[in-house]
């Protein structure tokens, strides 16, 4: 019986060698004549461990990591296809402590099923949820998506269920079910290691949605930045059509649900909603003034759901678990798990799916490790490029959306970006302002012009000119971008100008 | 405004033809004009207008709105590197600074070569493994100097 190896196809573990680690896997199997079942699996979010290679010993998994190509004629002198000790063995993958302390609901089966393969993802307990909802009536579908307080995961952390409901209610014929997937936040990486480790989860969730309000065409709306997501998507969809998932009889139910990938162009404010449903239709991804909601006037003018990622891929869990196995988890008005991602400066970073309630203490030293560099942290900025910079004064807060607004920050699509004491947060500011001018899509003012100004007003007080009158200049700008903006780019890309303003306020200065 | 030489006409029209049925598929079509051109030739706007029915300003204001579809050819290689954040905590301004020098180039220019084009790129998801770069499509992360010169100097990175 040949043994199978697990290689992760992952981009982030391919940016690091996993291809050639699979290549030279491959050939020293060869020419050992030693059988052998590659798979390229999702990666398990351990991206400081990434390549992880693991093994199929026949009581559970193994572990190297990282792994280089050179690595691989003494894994195998080491016998590691039967699980034996090498310099860069893990031990069980299940038992490495940094992903034994995760609670993985959502992302359950990312790094441990192959992603292109229907038979191993219902293996792994896929399509139980649909085989739930296709028993239920669609008012009972939605109830059960708000019972389990699932909230948007994209960012903005509205209601599910809410949506959905206003969905379902309105009367008309075509609905749609659109899945927001340009994550462009910095820092942010879940959705991309869903969609690639794991796509059916994303797809059975979709028609979970499509069922339960009546929708039968879906839509991902895929950033142009993810072409390894583009293709395991592509893959995922072929699948499922094949095995009848999707299509004009969903799992024999009688009923259709159609799917499609329309790939974005590099434009950041199409994730914003009503932006990404005008991008959709082949326009410039300017913002819609709402109302109307989507929910109710949406992609083409008809009523569309549009979730985040992560959003509809926690469904099957919910339908196959029950509402209320899910609501256990987390704390407050945040139920259910986040998968929180930790980036930049920081030494164990990756993937962390655990309920709501974790202080950012533990996430970034116990977890996280403190920085790479191994130098203090200053500070770190939560929710995107969108988000706060919050100073370790405020480290003690709970991930949690009330809580993490308490302190004047927001967990937006829970990307956690770290910054060491080197860190310049003028200039820092200055970039927030800069990329709402590069991204701003030009409808409103405030936004449009006032970005550009921003960083007029940065660059004097660098420059030394007028700084007390400047920075004051600047924190009224803030103010009228805030409030006179249409939609959260211009709404919020003061935000982390303002925190740096209120936390590192010794940086505005002027410079040599 | 460059007008296209016939064959390429009769590509574009053929390109359109492929998308004409399906909704909304402006974007979806100038997607396949970039990937069979490597860039929108502008001689493409009045084509796919006339083809769908859309103003040359409809057409034009797509095409300019979205960072990823270019005006002119690319260099044969296509280098980009990320400059949000999470990379900037892990030096990539240093290491942009570095290639612009070692290309000779900045940001948006074409080596006069031709051989290659540098981009920067807000965010390739790989804000575990920052800094990071994309060349040709394919992703490289906790990117050195060092090892960008190396890609460099392969020329034609390995897949």
């Amino acid at each position: 019986m040949s043994t199978t190896v697990y290689v992760p196809g992952d981009a982030g573990a391919l940016s690091v060698g996993a291809a050639e680690v699979a290549a030279a896997i491959t050939a020293e199997a060869k020419r050992r004549g030693m059988p052998l079942n590659l798979v390229r699996n999702g990666s398990r979010g351990a991206y400081w461990l990434e390549p992880l290679v693991e093994v199929q010993t026949p009581r559970e998994r193994c572990a190297y990591g990282p792994v280089h190509a050179a690595d691989v004629p003494s894994l195998f002198a080491a016998d590691f296809v039967k699980g034996g000790t090498h310099p860069l063995s893990l031990g069980l993958t299940d038992s490495i402590p940094w992903l034994k302390s995760q609670q993985r609901l959502t992302f359950e089966r990312v790094g441990i099923i192959d992603p292109a393969s229907v038979a191993d993802y219902v293996k792994h307990g896929g399509y139980r949820g649909l085989e739930r909802a296709l028993q239920m009536p669609g008012a009972g579908i939605v109830q059960a998506v708000t019972s389990s307080g699932l909230r948007g995961r994209g960012g903005a952390a509205f209601p599910t269920g809410i949506k959905w409901k206003t969905v379902l209610d309105q009367g008309t014929t075509q609905k749609f079910v659109t899945c927001n997937a340009d994550e462009g936040d910095s820092g942010t990486f879940s959705d991309r290691m869903l969609m690639e480790g794991d796509p059916l989860s994303l797809i059975e969730g979709m028609t979970i949605a499509g069922i339960a309000v009546g929708a039968t065409q879906g839509y991902i709306y895929l950033r142009a930045e993810y072409p390894h997501a583009h293709a395991a998507l592509k893959a995922a969809i072929a699948a499922a059509y094949q095995s009848r998932h999707l299509g004009a009889d969903v799992a024999g139910s009688g009923k259709r649900f159609d799917l499609e990938v329309r790939l974005g162009a590099g434009a950041y404010i199409c994730g914003e909603e009503t932006s990404m449903l005008e991008s959709l239709e082949g326009k410039r991804g300017e913002i819609r003034v709402r109302p109307p909601l989507p929910a109710i006037k949406g992609l083409f003018g008809q009523p569309t759901i549009v979730n985040n990622v992560v959003t509809l891929a926690s469904v099957p869990w919910i339908l196959a678990h029950g509402a209320e196995a899910y609501a256990n988890f987390g704390m407050g008005k945040s139920r259910g798990t986040l998968p929180i991602q930790l980036a930049g400066n920081i030494r164990r970073a990756g993937l962390v799916e655990r309920a709501f309630g974790l202080t950012l203490r533990e996430l970034l030293y116990d977890i996280g490790g403190g920085t790479a560099t191994g130098r203090p942290i200053r500070a770190v900025q939560v929710g995107g490029p969108l988000g706060a910079y919050v100073p370790p004064a405020h480290f003690d807060t709970a991930v949690d959306y009330e809580a993490l607004a308490g302190v004047g920050a927001m967990l937006g699509h829970g990307g956690i970006v770290v910054f060491d004491d080197t860190v310049d947060m003028a200039r820092m500011a200055r970039y927030a302002m800069e990329f709402c001018a590069i991204e701003s899509c030009g409808k409103c003012t405030p936004c449009r012009i006032g970005s550009t100004r921003g960083v007029e007003v940065i660059d004097r007080i660098l420059a030394g000119i007028d700084g007390e009158r400047n920075v004051q200049l600047l924190e009224e700008l803030c103010e009228t971008m805030v409030q006179g903006s249409l939609c959260g780019l211009g709404g919020m890309a003061p935000f982390p100008v303002q925190s740096a303003l209120k936390h590192f306020r010794e940086d505005f200065r002027a410079r040599v | 405004m460059e007008s296209l030489p016939s064959e390429q006409s009769a590509a574009v029209r053929r390109i359109v033809a492929q998308h004409r049925e399906r909704p909304g598929p402006l974007l979806e079509v100038l997607h396949a004009i970039q990937a069979s051109f490597g860039y929108i030739p502008g001689g493409a706007v009045p084509l796919v207008a006339e083809e769908l029915n859309l103003s040359r300003a409809e057409v034009h204001g797509v095409v300019s709105f979205y960072h990823y579809f270019r005006h002119s050819r690319p260099g044969a290689h296509t280098v980009s590197l990320c400059q949000a954040e999470s990379c900037q905590s892990m030096g990539a301004q240093a290491l942009a600074a570095h290639a612009q020098k070692r290309l000779g180039i900045e940001f948006h220019q074409t080596t006069a070569d031709g051989r290659f084009s540098l981009e920067p790129i807000y965010c390739l998801g790989n804000c575990a493994c920052s800094p990071a770069a994309m060349i040709d499509g394919r992703l490289y992360g906790r990117l050195t100097p060092e090892a960008f010169d190396a890609l460099i100097a392969a020329g034609t990175p390995a897949t």
